[in-house]
């Protein structure tokens, strides 16, 4: 710690930052532009200018940069001098003499961070009288907007899409007061987290495209805090809505998480909320029709009632989906042995098993954001781009970990991003990527491996045996083989964190065995290595930690044994298993009874739908794929009609009398039961303040105190306006009324503080700039890692895979636009995803004639286009995951293509 | 027989003439004042208005009649009637012609005195029965000030007794066949309008409902018919107070024959009743330390001065 | 005492006095062209709405009473979809005219919105949208901003040099 002196004010510090970070972790205001707490300083926009005094009888002071200026001790400093004030202003005045009036029709205006530093640097009249530069602008796809014309020359959108997020399609162009911020061409932007770019860009030139569709400003969005459902890193997000229907999702910062970015299908996935596709009332199976009729909410209770009277046997089918709650709702309403995971035989395994090697340890389980600092990186199978986004991110950064020990060496502070660029060039860490397919992180890549799951495993394997010879030996690997596995394993044995990533996606379960054993094997080693794991959706850890179960063993006990009602709860089994399987089990029943939010093939064959809310209707719980237990909550109250599917499962319990113990009818008497029933999950309950916590009496708002129009909104229907509806499941309210001051993390529905109204409002809501939030980032591990155990190696050693003559191994190829079931209802997203095709390798595509071939699947044929690829091995077939023209569930198996 | 008839239909008439121009009083105070600030007042009910009484009377009949939870109800109930009841039966003794008097008490002075006190105890009771700060206030102000300024509204009142040698009205009226005695009594003519200013707690001295201070003052907690008696209570107030000058200062009924002796008699009254609205209409209301100071300090000893005057020179003249 | 008398005397002099008072609704008031009373939504010179649904109104109404929903046309012109004012809540502050950053929103000097339904002082979009300018005859958002619209590309608003070709490699 040392001291520094700020306008005559002694502030003891931390010198790990530069001064202006420094300065605004202290909670004073100074405008910048350029710096930004993951990007960096590189000094070009001259707006946090300072003073500093070289000593006590310094009068006179030199202006300096902040965010370029490391804090040193006894440093004196003035902020708030005229002369350097008018250096600000001076400033904001010459950046803002080409930024265009049109503020009203821009949707960054009231949430905009040129306008925030306008105002704070105190330049309110415009005195250039000349005429304004103009640029055209371009199409960047269908999430992205730009309007050029904004562009006041920050350059963090270039930083951020190529140096940070390692874009390649973007950059900026021409020079002097002309420099150009775009694309080669017109085209969609190819990064995956372009969406990131509307919030990083301190104006308007890069805008959100599905929020202008239905664009609502900041002030009149209801928000509330939320987790991502869109993949298994729970990443948090802030959704907005206005007049019914969700407006935008931004992200939410958490330091342990997600950082200060989500990924694009996690930001704009979220149109299926909007789709009309919801089921919105209760439907019942006509009698006569034989369609679903809509009814109403006695309806569905007196059905139940009806099933009640002979004392049924019910049969219940989670989802890795939904909440907690609702999927122990479920369980509670059937019984814990009639309850099982509404996921493949093949999933559930997956998930248990990484569940099993995450607790097992001794590797270390880092979050999401502490990845970035891993040193050395060994990525098993896992296309972490597309299965699970903001990974991919996080490990961009990890490969800038190695090269920063330089920079560190020489004295160069590391937050100093130019002269850390000059001192790396293109020294990257030791990255390794191992998977069947091409992947965005191959650029970064120190070696790539590409090869069947099996054989990919068995290298790992092999890499395991070379770091403790204790591990179990592969035979029979190549030579170059050989070679790659001494590389990796000198690699991670020479790094300070080595970080071993895998996954779920390449459906092998030898796959994360090898991961954990690698890990033993380091561990041996005295390393401690970090293991990160990812699982394929939202809440499969925790359906996973509430039931052992799948669905085949679902559909076993269903045909053997005698069942009254098959009760599913939002999932879509079509999407889990086969075909005719899903039908076999629906043919079982004379009654099925769907809890869901959007029509499908499932709900198809529903003789009773109750509409349930999404993640923006309710509230609930998601446990990560790190076991990461973190809340979310309803944005707003979507009528009388949809409910929570743990509401409806509550009151269908407590109106029979089957729960007997305690009352069912707020979230906290679920997160009470649940606790109760897993006694392991007990941090469910210390995730937040239960809904009886108020701050001076108050709760706290999801509308900001600007939210306009309250007694218009409603006025077409009726001029009397009604009640607002009221939440007894948290501590927030739905309207404006409650404390307006900075709420507990958990409760950050916005980011704004006075004179902040842009999201780099963040700043005062962390305890450091970049650092935790203030309160501590929300969210809890419901398990830890056990660092000091002595597991064993797993020793089963998959064969080598062996391409067949007539037929081909399919495994799953994930897109992050198309392979989610939910986010592809996003127009933008459903243009993106890929159309069905067949991956296969080059040579392998030869002996086909045609560009199309017929793939026989479970006795169906189906056409796909062929792309080839030269690196896929040979022998199998890809299949785009998900795909709603094409559904192919059913991995891995073997198929056969003809054509 | 026809004494008894005759004396009912002069109780009677005496009633319905008061009431009416109680009522009309509405109407003609929002006239006045509307004509001193340049405005019209209520112009559109009937002709010239007029109906704008009836409109009122059935307002205020129609509204909740609503008894604060808080009160003491049988007093909160009681208290109003009391004012028009003290008041009405102060009429008794106003000779308004001839003949035309409902009692020629030979105490008719003393009796009227009498009653007009009695109305404080509609403010006392009202104010204190409503259980609300602001009406108790408004109470205690309007107590202390109908009590204070009661002494000396009698002591100037003597001047006029030792004049004319009698505690009757018509005595008094006719002992003014010569000379009003607003001539020789004019201090105590003043003193007596003030004091009946004060009396009837009419601006500029309405301080126990003085609305920016204190709400309503002493009737806050009131609406409906209840308030509206306090409303035709302060009204009848004005008229006895006006007729009482007329009698006292003003010759009462006297007057050049060729109007009715009644017809003087009304005119009288309405020109008083014409300058309290005016008063109302252009002097603002004084602190509650300024009337008591005014009261005690002034006009007290103003009016024990009057008195031993009159008296002595009634002494050194009649002898 | 003399003040007093003085007073009383002055005040009864306004016995003879005009009376300021004007019997509407026989008489009609004169009012400034600035008044304060039913809103309206004008159109700029060349006829097209005015308003680009910058929802400024919305947030300096101090009573809630205007919500609207911002949509764009094909050629990037913003508009509001739904623009509602309810009149029953409305005090007539004037602040929606002050916010307005287009003249779109004004007040004119019609005070006389009486109903018997409360209902039927909401007004939609089509109750408030005038077929003239209003107050400000000249002004034309689209012709100041830099944002492009139907009929004005990139550089064609006033003060604005034409589009940069990034292509040009000059100094």
């Amino acid at each position: 710690m040392v001291k520094i002196t700020i306008d005559g004010n002694v502030y003891e510090v931390d010198p790990k930052d530069n001064l202006l970070q420094t300065i605004l972790s202290l909670g004073l205001d100074l405008p910048y532009f350029c710096w930004h707490p993951a990007l960096g300083s590189v000094g070009s926009c001259r707006q946090c200018a300072v003073k500093k005094y070289s000593g006590e009888d310094d009068q006179k002071g030199r202006i300096v940069m902040a965010c370029m200026e490391p804090v040193v001790d006894g440093m004196r400093i003035s902020v708030n001098d005229p002369e350097v004030k008018d250096f600000r202003a001076n400033i904001i005045e010459l950046l803002m003499t080409n930024h265009p009036h049109d503020c009203p029709v821009c949707d960054e205006g009231g949430e905009c961070h040129l306008q925030d530093v306008t105002l704070m640097s105190g330049h309110n009249y415009r005195q250039f009288d000349f005429n304004k530069r103009t640029h055209n602008n371009q199409y960047l796809g269908p999430f992205i907007n730009h309007e050029m014309n904004r562009c006041i020359q920050c350059y963090r959108c270039v930083r951020f899409y190529r140096e940070y997020a390692g874009g390649r399609d973007f950059n900026v162009f021409s020079s002097r007061n002309r420099v150009f911020f775009g694309r080669y061409e017109d085209g969609v932007l190819e990064n995956e987290f372009s969406g990131n770019l509307a919030e990083v860009c301190p104006t308007g030139v890069f805008t959100d495209k599905t929020y202008k569709q239905h664009f609502t400003r900041k002030w009149d969005l209801t928000t509330a805090p939320s987790i991502c459902h869109n993949c298994s890193l729970g990443c948090n997000i802030i959704a907005g809505e206005r007049y019914g229907t969700i407006r935008r999702i931004a992200s939410r910062y958490n330091g342990k998480v997600n950082g200060y970015f989500i990924c694009d299908r996690g930001r704009f996935g979220y149109e299926y909320v909007n789709s009309d596709q919801r089921i919105r009332e209760p439907l019942r199976r006509g009698q006569a029709s034989g369609r679903l009729e809509p009814v109403d909410r006695e309806t569905v209770f007196n059905y139940f009632k009806k099933i009640f009277d002979k004392k049924p046997r019910l049969l219940g089918i989670g989802s890795p989906k939904a909440s907690l709650e609702s999927n122990h709702a479920l369980q509670m309403l059937v019984g814990k042995e009639n309850f099982f995971a509404g996921v493949s035989a093949v999933e559930h395994q997956l998930t248990l098993k990484a569940i099993q090697i995450l607790k097992e340890g001794p590797a270390e389980v880092p979050s999401l954001r502490e990845t970035e600092k891993a040193d050395t990186v060994l990525i098993l199978g896992e296309d972490v781009t597309n299965t699970a986004p903001m990974l991919a991110l996080s490990l961009r950064q990890a490969s800038r970990q190695k090269p920063m020990e330089l920079p560190i060496k020489m004295n160069v502070p590391t937050w100093h991003e130019m002269a850390v660029l000059e001192l790396m060039q293109d020294e990257r860490s030791p990255f390794f990527v191992l998977t069947p397919t091409e992947t965005k992180l191959d650029d970064i890549a120190t070696a790539v491996y590409r090869n069947a799951p099996d054989n990919i495993a068995r290298l790992a394997h092999a890499v395991a045996h070379y770091i403790d010879s204790a591990a179990p030996e592969v035979e029979n690997l190549s030579e170059e083989e050989t070679e790659l596995v001494k590389q990796i394993a000198e690699n991670l044995l020479s790094s300070k964190q080595p970080l071993i990533v895998s996954g779920t996606s390449c459906l092998n379960e030898s796959l994360l065995e090898a991961a954990a054993n690698i890990t033993r094997a380091l561990k041996k080693r005295q390393k401690s290595p970090w293991i990160f794991l990812t699982v394929p959706e939202a809440n499969s850890v925790g359906l996973a930690l509430l039931d052992e179960k799948d669905l085949n063993q679902a559909i076993e006990k269903a045909l053997s044994d005698s069942y009254d009602a098959l009760i599913i709860l939002e999932n879509d089994l079509y999407r889990r298993i086969e075909e005719d399987k899903a039908n076999k089990l629906f043919d079982a029943f004379e009654h099925v009874i769907v809890l869901h939010y959007l029509h499908n093939s499932t709900t198809d064959k529903a003789n009773l739908v109750v509409p349930v809310g999404p993640f923006s209707e309710s509230d609930g719980t998601l446990v990560n794929n790190e076991g990461r237990a973190q809340r979310f909550y309803q944005v707003f109250y979507p009528g009388d009609s949809v409910k929570e599917s743990w509401r409806w499962l509550g009151q269908i319990i407590t109106g029979h009398g089957l729960n007997g113990r305690s009352e069912l009818s707020k979230l906290d008497d679920f997160i009470e039961a649940l606790v109760r029933d897993f006694p392991e999950l007990k941090a469910v309950k210390d995730l937040a303040p239960n809904a009886d916590f108020r701050i001076a009496g108050q709760k706290i708002p999801r509308q900001s105190h600007r939210y306009s129009g309250r007694t218009s909104m409603n006025a077409n229907v009726n001029v009397s306006e009604p009640k607002p509806p009221e939440d007894e499941d948290s501590p927030m309210s739905f309207t404006m009324e409650g404390y307006q001051g900075m709420p507990p993390s958990p409760f950050i529905s916005r980011f704004w503080y006075p004179g902040w109204n842009s999201v780099q409002a963040v700043n005062k809501f962390q305890i450091e700039v970049g650092g935790a939030l203030r309160g501590g980032d929300p969210g809890l591990r419901v398990f830890e890692p056990q660092t000091d155990s002595d597991a064993p190696y797993y020793t089963r050693i998959p064969e080598a895979f062996k391409p067949q003559k007539d037929q081909w191994f399919a495994i799953p190829v994930f897109h992050i636009f198309g392979s989610d079931e939910l986010s592809i209802y996003t127009p933008g997203v459903a243009e993106l995803a890929p159309k069905p095709y067949l991956l296969l390798n080059q040579k392998d595509a030869e002996s086909f004639s045609g560009e199309k071939v017929n793939v026989l699947l479970d006795g169906k044929q189906i056409e796909l286009t062929v792309k080839t690829s030269s690196s896929f091995p040979s022998g199998m077939v890809g299949i785009p995951f998900g795909l709603p023209e094409m559904k192919i569930f059913k991995f891995p198996n073997w198929v056969k293509i003809s054509g | 027989m026809s004494d008894t008839l005759y004396y009912l239909l002069i109780i009677v008439g005496v009633l319905v003439v008061m009431l009416t121009i109680a009522a009309l009083l509405i109407w003609y105070e929002r006239r006045m004042l509307a004509l001193w600030q340049d405005r019209y007042g209520p112009n559109r009910v009937g002709p010239f208005g007029l109906m704008q009484v009836m409109a009122d009377m059935v307002k205020i009949f129609f509204k909740e009649d609503w008894i604060a939870p808080f009160a003491d109800k049988w007093v909160f109930i009681f208290a109003p009637t009391i004012i028009v009841v003290a008041v009405l039966l102060g009429f008794a003794v106003v000779p308004f012609a001839p003949g035309i008097v409902v009692a020629d008490m030979n105490i008719g002075l003393l009796y009227f005195l009498a009653m007009s006190s009695l109305g404080a105890y509609s403010i006392l009771l009202g104010g204190i029965s409503s259980n609300n700060k602001y009406s108790l206030l408004g109470s205690l102000r309007g107590a202390a000030q109908v009590i204070s300024y009661e002494v000396f509204m009698g002591i100037s009142l003597m001047g006029v007794v030792i004049l004319s040698d009698s505690f009757s009205l018509v005595k008094i009226v006719e002992a003014q066949k010569n000379m009003w005695f607003v001539i020789p009594q004019f201090i105590g003519f003043v003193i007596f309008f003030i004091a009946g200013v004060a009396e009837t707690h009419r601006a500029p001295f309405d301080l126990p409902e003085a609305e920016s201070e204190l709400v309503a003052g002493f009737h806050s907690e009131y609406s409906g018919m209840k308030f509206g008696m306090f409303f035709v209570g302060e009204y009848l107030g004005i008229t006895l107070i006006s007729a009482m000058i007329a009698t006292f200062f003003f010759g009462g009924w006297l007057g050049p024959s060729f109007l009715p002796p009644v017809v003087w008699f009304f005119i009288k009254t309405f020109a008083f009743i014409t300058l309290f609205i005016l008063l109302r209409a252009s002097l603002p209301r004084p602190r509650y330390d300024q009337l008591m100071s005014l009261g005690w300090k002034i006009l007290l000893p103003l009016s024990l001065v009057n008195l031993l005057v009159t008296a002595a020179i009634k002494l050194a003249i009649g002898g | 005492m003399f003040s007093i008398l003085r007073s009383l005397w002055l005040t009864f002099l306004h016995t003879f006095h005009k009376r300021f008072t004007i019997q509407y609704p026989e008489e009609k008031a004169k009012l400034p062209a600035r008044w304060r009373g039913r809103i309206v939504l004008t159109r700029d010179p060349d006829g097209a709405e005015r308003c680009v649904a910058c929802y400024l109104c919305a947030a300096a109404c101090p009573v809630d009473c205007i919500s609207l929903q911002a949509a764009e046309d094909e050629t990037g012109r913003r508009y509001p979809e739904f623009f509602r004012i309810n009149f029953s809540r409305c005090i007539f502050c004037g602040f929606c005219e002050d916010a307005c950053p287009t003249y779109a929103i004004q007040l004119t000097p019609d005070f006389e919105l009486v109903e018997y339904d409360r209902q039927n002082l909401v007004y939609e979009k089509e109750n408030l949208l005038i077929s003239g300018p209003g107050k400000y005859h000249d002004y034309n958002f689209y012709r100041v901003a830099g944002y492009a619209v139907g009929g004005k590309g990139k550089g064609e608003a006033e003060r604005e040099d034409p589009p940069i070709d990034i292509h040009d490699l000059k100094p």
